[in-house]
C-alpha cells in the first residue's frame, strides 16, 4: 500500500510544486526528479506484486496486468522528461511560448502522469472514467500551448470529441452500476471491478449488451479507433513534441486498458448468451477498420508528426482486433504489442523532435537529408522506422509475428487483411521515409544540439525484446494473459 | 404499459425526468445564448430536484449531499460562469437561429424513439420504471449531442455538452439511486475543471480566428489544403 501511495503522491505533489515553481531551468530537473521517483515507486510496486500476487485496496487493486503498464507509464515518463527538458528550454528560449507556459507545461506533464497512473491503479469503474477524463483536461491545454490558429482548433477538436466520447463512456458505466444493482449484495460496490468480476456471469446480458457499446465508443474515442479518430492527428502534430511521444506511448495504451477491463465483464456476463463473443466481434470489427483506414491514410500525410500520429492509430487497431480475437496467444501478442509500440513511437516521436527543430518545420517535404547534416538523427529516425514497421530484429516483429499466428489458427481470412495492411502501411511510411533520411540536405542547414540517450535507451529496449524475451518479462504477461482468458500460453 | 402500476413517488420523478427531456428540446431551439443558459440553468435544478425526491423515498442520506452538489454546480456555478463570459465576451445579444429549426426537432423526436427502441428489450425484466428513465436520460445525453452538431458557436456547444452531463446526472441518480460518493465527487470535479478550460478556450479561439463560430475551424483537414483550391 505504500509503494502504491508513493507512486500517486509523488506526481500529485510534483505537479503542485512545478505550478509554483519559478525558475525555469530548475523545473526541468525537478520534473525530471519526480519521475525518477514515480518510476521507482513503480518498480517497487512490480516486485511487491511479483512477490505477493495480487495488491488490493478498498478502492485499488493492482495485478499482473496492470502492474505491467504501470511499469511502461513511468518508464515512459522519465525518458521523455529527459527528453524535455533541453528540448522545452529550447521552445522557450525561441520565444515560441512564455515562462507561465512553460509552468503550466511542466504542471500538466505530472498530472497527466498522475490521471493515467489513477486509471490504471484504480479498482473502482467510476474512478477510472474520472481519471480518463482528467487526462484529457490535463493534456488540452498542452495541445493549444503554441497558440497558433492550427494548435487552437486541434486542441479544441480534441477537448470536444474526447469530451463527448467519455460521456457516452459514463452512460455505460452508469448502465453497468445499475446492472450490478440487481446483484450485489451491498449496492455502493457496484462499480468495483473485482467485485463485478466475481459475479460477471450473473448480470444482466441485455443492460450488459447497451453498456458495453457506449463504452466501446467512449473510450475507443480515446483509443483512436476510427471513426472517432479525427482528434487523434491533429492533437499530435499541433501539440510539443514531448506531449506527443507521452499521449501516443502511453493514453491510447491505458484507453485500451480500460475496453479491455470492461470486456472482460462483458464476456463473463454474456457466456451464457446466443452471442458469447460479441463483445470480441465488435472489438475486432473495430480494430481492422482502424487498422486498414490509417495504413491507407499514411501515404498521404504532409505532416511528419501526423504521419506517424496515423501509425499510432494503426497499432492501437491491430492490438483492439487481437483483443477482441482472444485466446492466449493473441492476448499475449497484443500485450507484448502495446509494450513495445509505446516504447518504439515515443522513440520516434523524440527523434522526430529533433528533426523538425533541425529542419525548422514539419512538413515532409522541407526535411530532407537527415543523415548528412547529423547522422544521429536520421540514423535514430530510420531504425525507429524499421522498427515500429515490423521489421526483424525488433520487438514489433516479434509481437506481430505472435498476432498473426493466432489469427491464423482461429480466423486465417483475416491473416490476408493483415498482412496486406501491414505490407501497405509499410509502403506509407518508407516512401516519405527516404527522401527525408537520404535526400540531398538543403543548403545552409546545420546540426542541432540533439539529446538521443532516451531513443538509444527505447531502442535498444526493443531490439532485446525482438532478439528474446526475458524469463521475467515472459512469466510477467502470460501472468497477465492468464487473468485475461483464463488460459495459461507458456 | 400503464403508469398508474407505479408509485405515486415514481411517477412524480417520472414528471420530473418529462420535463428535463421538455428543457431539451427548448434548449435546442433557443436562438438567444442568455435565454439558453438561463433554460440550462433550470434543468440543473429539476435534476436537483430529482436527487431530493430519490433522497426523501430512500432516505439514502448521501444522496442529500448529492442534491445540493447538483443543484450548486448545474444550477449555480456553471450558469453564472458561462453568464460571466458571455458578458466578458460581449455576446449578451448574440442570436443564432437554426437554420432548419423544424427538422432539428424531427431529429430530436428520432433520438428520443431510438432511446426508446434501444431499452425495448428491458421490458422482459419488468423494469417499466428504470426503462423509461434510461430512455428519456439517453435521449437528453443525444438531444445534447445533436445541440453540439447543429450549433456553429462555441458557447452554444458548450450548452450541450453541459445538458448531456445533465442526462448523465440524471441516469446516474434515478436508475440507480446514485453513484458512490467518490465518483460523484470525481464527477463534479472534472465538470467543473472542463468549465474553466472552455472558458480559456472561449478567449483563445477568439484570438486566433477573431470570432467564435467555430466553424471557421477549418485548417487541419485530411482534403486538399486550401490554398491548392484557390490556385
Amino acid at each position: 500500500m505504500t509503494a502504491l501511495l508513493l507512486l500517486l503522491l509523488t506526481p500529485l505533489l510534483g505537479g503542485l510544486t512545478l505550478a509554483l515553481l519559478r525558475p525555469l531551468n530548475l523545473a526541468g530537473w525537478l520534473n525530471l526528479a519526480v519521475s525518477l521517483l514515480t518510476l521507482g515507486a513503480a518498480v517497487w510496486l512490480a516486485w511487491l506484486v511479483a512477490t505477493v500476487g495480487v495488491i488490493a485496496g478498498p478502492y485499488f487493486r493492482v495485478d499482473a496486468f496492470n502492474v505491467y503498464l504501470v511499469v511502461l507509464t513511468a518508464f515512459v515518463g522519465v525518458t521523455t522528461s529527459i527528453f524535455s527538458r533541453p528540448y522545452m528550454r529550447h521552445v522557450c528560449a525561441s520565444g515560441k511560448i512564455s515562462a507561465r507556459s512553460m509552468r503550466v507545461y511542466h504542471s500538466m506533464y505530472q498530472a497527466f502522469m498522475l490521471t493515467m497512473l489513477l486509471a490504471l491503479t484504480t479498482d473502482n469503474l467510476g474512478v477510472l472514467w474520472v481519471a480518463v477524463e482528467g487526462a484529457t483536461l490535463a493534456t488540452v491545454l498542452l495541445v493549444s500551448l503554441y497558440r497558433t490558429p492550427e494548435a487552437v482548433e486541434a486542441a479544441w477538436k480534441y477537448f470536444i470529441l474526447c469530451g463527448v466520447g467519455i460521456a457516452l463512456a459514463l452512460f455505460g458505466t452508469v448502465l453497468t452500476y445499475f446492472a450490478a444493482q440487481h446483484v450485489m449484495a451491498d449496492p455502493a460496490a457496484g462499480l468495483t471491478w473485482s467485485a463485478l468480476y466475481e459475479r460477471a456471469h450473473e448480470l444482466n446480458p441485455t443492460v450488459m449488451r447497451i453498456a458495453f457499446v457506449f463504452l466501446l465508443v467512449g473510450y475507443g474515442t480515446k483509443v483512436g479507433l476510427v471513426p472517432m479518430h479525427q482528434w487523434l492527428p491533429d492533437a499530435h502534430s499541433e501539440g510539443p513534441t514531448p506531449m506527443s511521444a507521452v499521449l501516443s506511448g502511453l493514453l491510447l495504451n491505458v484507453a485500451l486498458y480500460a475496453v479491455v477491463r470492461v470486456k472482460m465483464l462483458v464476456d463473463g456476463s454474456l457466456a451464457t448468451t446466443a452471442t458469447p463473443h460479441l463483445a470480441g466481434a465488435l472489438l475486432m470489427g473495430f480494430g481492422l477498420v482502424s487498422f486498414v483506414v490509417a495504413g491507407l491514410f499514411l501515404h498521404r500525410q504532409r505532416d511528419i508528426k501526423r504521419m506517424f500520429s496515423y501509425s499510432s492509430i494503426e497499432h492501437m487497431g491491430l492490438m483492439t482486433f487481437a483483443f477482441g480475437l482472444g485466446g492466449p496467444l493473441a492476448t499475449f501478442g497484443a500485450l507484448l504489442h502495446m509494450l513495445v509500440h509505446s516504447l518504439t513511437k515515443s522513440a520516434i516521436f523524440v527523434t522526430v523532435g529533433h528533426a523538425t527543430h533541425l529542419a525548422g518545420t514539419q512538413a515532409i517535404d522541407q526535411i530532407r537529408g537527415l543523415i548528412r547534416t547529423q547522422p544521429a538523427i536520421g540514423w535514430s529516425l530510420l531504425l525507429g522506422v524499421v522498427a515500429i514497421a515490423g521489421f526483424p530484429p525488433f520487438g514489433v516483429f516479434t509481437s506481430e509475428f505472435l498476432l498473426l499466428t493466432a489469427t491464423m489458427q482461429s480466423q486465417p481470412w483475416f491473416a490476408v487483411v493483415l498482412l496486406t495492411g501491414l505490407a501497405v502501411a509499410f509502403a506509407g511510411l518508407f516512401r516519405h521515409l527516404h527522401p527525408m533520411v537520404y535526400g540531398p540536405a538543403p543548403e545552409g542547414q546545420q546540426p542541432v544540439q540533439a539529446n538521443l540517450l532516451p531513443v538509444f535507451i527505447h531502442l535498444g529496449l526493443v531490439l532485446w525484446l525482438g532478439l528474446s524475451i526475458p524469463d521475467f518479462l515472459a512469466v510477467w504477461l502470460d501472468r497477465a494473459t492468464q487473468l485475461i482468458t483464463g488460459m495459461h500460453l507458456l | 404499459m400503464t403508469l398508474t402500476v407505479l408509485t405515486l413517488l415514481q411517477q412524480f420523478v417520472l414528471l420530473l425526468a418529462a420535463l428535463v427531456l421538455f428543457l431539451s428540446f427548448v434548449l435546442l431551439a433557443q436562438p438567444r445564448l442568455i435565454a439558453a443558459i438561463h433554460l440550462f440553468a433550470w434543468q440543473g435544478a429539476l435534476i436537483a430536484a430529482v436527487t431530493l425526491t430519490v433522497a426523501l423515498a430512500g432516505h439514502a442520506h448521501h444522496l442529500y449531499f448529492s442534491a445540493l452538489l447538483t443543484l450548486v454546480l448545474k444550477a449555480l456555478l456553471i450558469p453564472w460562469m458561462l453568464h460571466r463570459l458571455v458578458r466578458r465576451l460581449g455576446l449578451e445579444r448574440h442570436t443564432e437561429a437554426l437554420r432548419w429549426p423544424a427538422l432539428a426537432m424531427m431529429a430530436g423526436v428520432a433520438l428520443v424513439i431510438f432511446s426508446y427502441w434501444l431499452v425495448v428489450p428491458m421490458v422482459e425484466q419488468g423494469l417499466a420504471f428504470t426503462r423509461n428513465i434510461v430512455a428519456v436520460s439517453l435521449a437528453v445525453v443525444l438531444i445534447g449531442l445533436l445541440m453540439m452538431v447543429l450549433r456553429q458557436q462555441a458557447v452554444a456547444q458548450v450548452l450541450g455538452f453541459m445538458s448531456m452531463e445533465n442526462g448523465l446526472f440524471l441516469a446516474a441518480v434515478s436508475a440507480t439511486a446514485g453513484m458512490p460518493l467518490v465518483v460523484e465527487l470525481g464527477v463534479a470535479f472534472d465538470v467543473l475543471v472542463a468549465m474553466v478550460l472552455f472558458g480559456v478556450f472561449f478567449f483563445q479561439i477568439r484570438e486566433s480566428i477573431d470570432s467564435l463560430d467555430v466553424d471557421r475551424l477549418n485548417r487541419l483537414t485530411e482534403t486538399v489544403d486550401n490554398e491548392d483550391l484557390i490556385q
